[in-house]
């Protein structure tokens, strides 16, 4: 290990370290999650970082294994806990693609609209986040109130906040009604407000920029080859964004831009992170223009016509010949799912979120594997903390936008 | 133009608690009134690790306000706060950090399990997750819930303050609460 | 003119002929397995030649198969072109006796990460990787849990009744 030339050298056979060990985590405030770093520094600045994790390890594969496939959602919610219903959606569509179910273009507009509340729901706590962490509390208190607008609008949906378990394969378990979609209209018109207020704050705000630019930078190549995808690799420059590169879910029929950076700094991510607010409000307001289009029996089109998969409606259970028989042949295991492979990824709130399903014909996958952005990306942790400062280091850790849940597994 | 922030003019005070009173005196004992004080000005130390954690982030921020309650200040240090709030799940790996924390607490101190996960283990009944913390330290008040909304962390919350505002001087003396503590073999 | 899976097909069996088989396209992604030894070699080939390209490991991870007696363990790659925007997949098979398979950190910084974690669940040896040991479980743990062998219950858990939750003997599941 090579010091630094402004380290002061100690005399040849002092007892002295050179440098101090320093154990950030597991239990810091400053790490937001459950995350070690064992910091060797030379005064205050760092010369290596070693990760550890682990501390939330919980096993979601293994527990996968002995579940039927409608019962895995949950365990998609408790991945990236900020934007559970992408995680959803993921993986519904992972199964819709192994099962080979064409989703109406409705339901596809209706989960894209929960997808993008989502994501904007991510970005406000990672970014509200790297505030806190410069400093400036303001912020997050004020767009944590805003938060609750999304949450409310789940509410209204599924009936539940944060974990949201929402939907089925083959589309959603009720149709929207008209209360969610006033509070979809309400956050429409509040919520830019809002976030220009928020970016205001930091974007031009000098202590912020200080604080941010220049950390924690990372080129395209080295992103690349370690893994990056989602708003910490488009912070670099590299404009890969699954929503655009494989759509699913008919991202193909929306109009909008994907916000790239060019240093890979803690201020790139914050700026594209802030950018994609704005784009995932303009698919918002898209998707609602064109689920209003549909006019008639079509506007109560919730789900795809796959009785086969699609487990039916509780009160139909009750009262109906054929809904019963579906609801016992899915819930027993009894309906042929095919066997076969299939990798299937959705752009999760931190990146390329992937589901890799091998099923054998049983009830339950014989394997699935998650591709979890943030355990991939968190590698490169200790390449960008090497030689910036103790402080930096933080914010850079909260920029990345690091979910203990999902990267343990 | 109405300000859309006005200041509360409307602060609800404890009650005082009762006591023998006369003129420019009041009697009561030690109990009632550390209690009190205890109850209403706790210091939580969030020990989040997953979903909940993000639950507790909104009820302490500013829609849900767990200030209100006398918990403006969150401290991050075991050693000045009086309780324990563990919210998420606790894998293996961590239960050792989780009772190094308690132990560093100062008397006293409550534990307070939010969430299915502290609870019992929730869904996770897998190899690599502690089931419950109370396998490793004694817990006050559970909430249930995967994740429990803020109001019910909120209601957790209180009912914490009923146990602080109820508790005896003379509990952490006791012999019951050395055969706890015994039971988990802590000194 | 785009890539195509027949194109990436034709250079691989070009350059490395009957080491490559099992080839089929599952949901349009084309798959093929390797002798184990080779895994580097392809990885390299994938990455160096210009008009391949595939420069991104999306994802690595371990399946294991008790009945495939002699090739148990399958340790999965999937590939990504950028530029050209698709995907492969590729398997190379090891037995539990001894899983020794080439480490891509090489490679892939991101491989680090992902082939400790394959070692943790399935044993799997990455033969030069520089930091080899358990990620996500503790390092006392001495046996790899996701192996179809191990159950998902921690048995020593006494709280939990396994009647109860429908694990029983009587009920016999698991």
């Amino acid at each position: 290990m090579s010091l630094p030339e402004y380290h002061v050298k100690l005399p040849d056979g002092s007892i002295e370290k050179q440098t101090t060990t320093l154990n950030l985590g597991p239990t810091h405030p400053a790490t937001h999650g459950v995350f070690q770093n064992i910091l060797e520094l030379d005064g205050e600045r760092i010369v290596s970082a070693e990760q550890t994790v682990g501390y939330i390890h919980r096993a979601f594969e293994k527990i996968a294994e002995r579940r039927p496939l409608y019962q895995i959602t949950p365990l998609t919610d408790r991945l990236n806990y900020c934007s559970s219903p992408i995680n959803n959606m993921g993986w519904h569509t992972t199964c819709e693609k192994l099962m080979g179910i064409k989703m109406p273009k409705r339901v596809d507009y209706l989960r894209v609209i929960i997808m993008e509340l989502a994501r904007i729901s991510d970005h406000l706590i990672c970014n509200s986040v790297v505030g806190v962490d410069t400093g400036a509390f303001t912020g997050f208190l004020y767009v944590m109130q805003y938060r609750e607008l999304i949450y409310e609008i789940y509410e209204e949906i599924c009936g539940s906040r944060l974990t949201t378990n929402i939907g089925r394969i083959g589309g959603f378990e009720r149709n929207f009604n008209d209360i969610a979609f006033r509070k979809i209209e309400k956050f429409l018109e509040e919520y830019p407000k809002v976030l220009k207020e928020f970016e205001n704050l930091f974007s031009r705000n000098r202590i912020f920029m200080e604080r941010t630019q220049g950390i924690g930078g990372i080129d395209g190549q080295r992103a690349l080859n370690y893994g990056f995808t989602g708003p910490n690799l488009r912070a670099a420059g590299i404009d890969y964004d699954v929503r655009v590169h494989k759509p699913y879910s008919s991202y193909e029929d929306f109009d909008f831009t994907i916000p790239v950076g060019k240093t890979g700094d803690c201020y790139d991510r914050f700026l594209v992170r802030n950018q994609e607010m704005y784009q995932s409000l303009k698919i918002i307001e898209q998707a609602y223009r064109k689920v209003q289009e549909f006019k008639g029996t079509d506007a109560d089109v919730f789900h795809a016509d796959a009785p086969e998969y699609y487990l039916p409606a509780k009160e139909d259970v009750y009262t109906k010949m054929e809904a019963l028989i579906y609801h016992f042949k899915i819930v027993m295991g009894e309906t042929n799912i095919p066997a076969g492979e299939v990798y299937h990824s959705v752009e999760g709130g931190n990146g390329e979120l992937g589901f890799y399903l091998i099923t054998d014909g049983g009830r339950s996958p014989y394997r699935l594997h998650f591709r979890r952005p943030c355990f991939i990306y968190y590698q490169a942790y200790s390449e960008l903390t090497k030689g910036s400062m103790l402080s930096d280091a933080i914010i850079t850790m909260s920029s990345l936008n690091l979910i203990a849940g999902e990267m343990d597994g | 133009m109405e300000r859309p922030v006005r200041f509360n003019t409307n602060v609800k005070q404890v009650e005082a608690p009762a006591s023998f009173m006369g003129d420019g005196f009041m009697a009561t004992s030690f109990d009632k009134v550390i209690g009190l004080a205890r109850q209403n000005s706790l210091w939580p130390l969030p020990f989040a690790t997953s979903c909940c954690g993000i639950e507790f982030m909104a009820t302490m921020a500013s829609h849900y306000d767990l200030s209100r309650f006398g918990a403006e200040r969150l401290g991050f240090s075991p050693r000045q706060c009086d309780l324990l709030m563990v919210m998420g799940t606790i894998a293996k790996k961590m239960g050792p950090i989780l009772r190094q924390v308690y132990l560093q607490m100062a008397e006293p101190r409550w534990v307070m399990a939010v969430g299915a996960c502290a609870s019992s283990g929730g869904i996770f009944d897998t190899y690599s997750v502690l089931q419950g913390i109370d396998q490793v330290i004694p817990v006050d008040v559970y909430v249930p819930g995967c994740p429990p909304r803020p109001e019910a962390i909120i209601d957790g919350f209180i009912q914490i303050q009923s146990l602080v505002g109820s508790e005896s001087l003379r509990r952490r003396n006791g012999e019951r609460y050395k055969a706890l503590m015994d039971s988990y073999a802590i000194q | 003119m785009p890539l195509t899976n027949q194109q990436i097909i034709e250079r691989l069996t070009e350059k490395f002929g009957q080491d490559i088989f099992d080839i089929h396209e599952p949901y349009g992604l084309l798959t093929f397995t390797i002798t184990k030894d080779l895994n580097l070699k392809v990885l390299r080939f994938l990455y160096d030649e210009p008009d391949l390209g595939f420069t991104f490991l999306t994802d690595l991870c371990a399946v294991h198969y008790p009945d495939n007696v002699g090739k148990e363990l399958a340790v999965v790659y999937h590939l990504h072109n950028l530029v050209e925007n698709i995907r492969i997949r590729f398997k190379v098979f090891a037995g539990t006796e001894q899983p020794d398979v080439f480490t891509a950190t090489g490679i892939f910084e991101s491989a680090n990460w992902q082939e400790r974690e394959t070692y943790d669940f399935y044993g799997v040896n990455f033969v030069g990787h520089p930091n080899l040991k358990r990620i996500l479980n503790v390092d006392e743990m001495d046996y790899f849990p996701l192996r179809k062998e191990f159950p998902l219950e921690d048995q020593t858990r006494t709280d939990k009744d396994d009647e109860m939750f429908g694990r029983g003997n009587l009920i016999g599941l698991n």
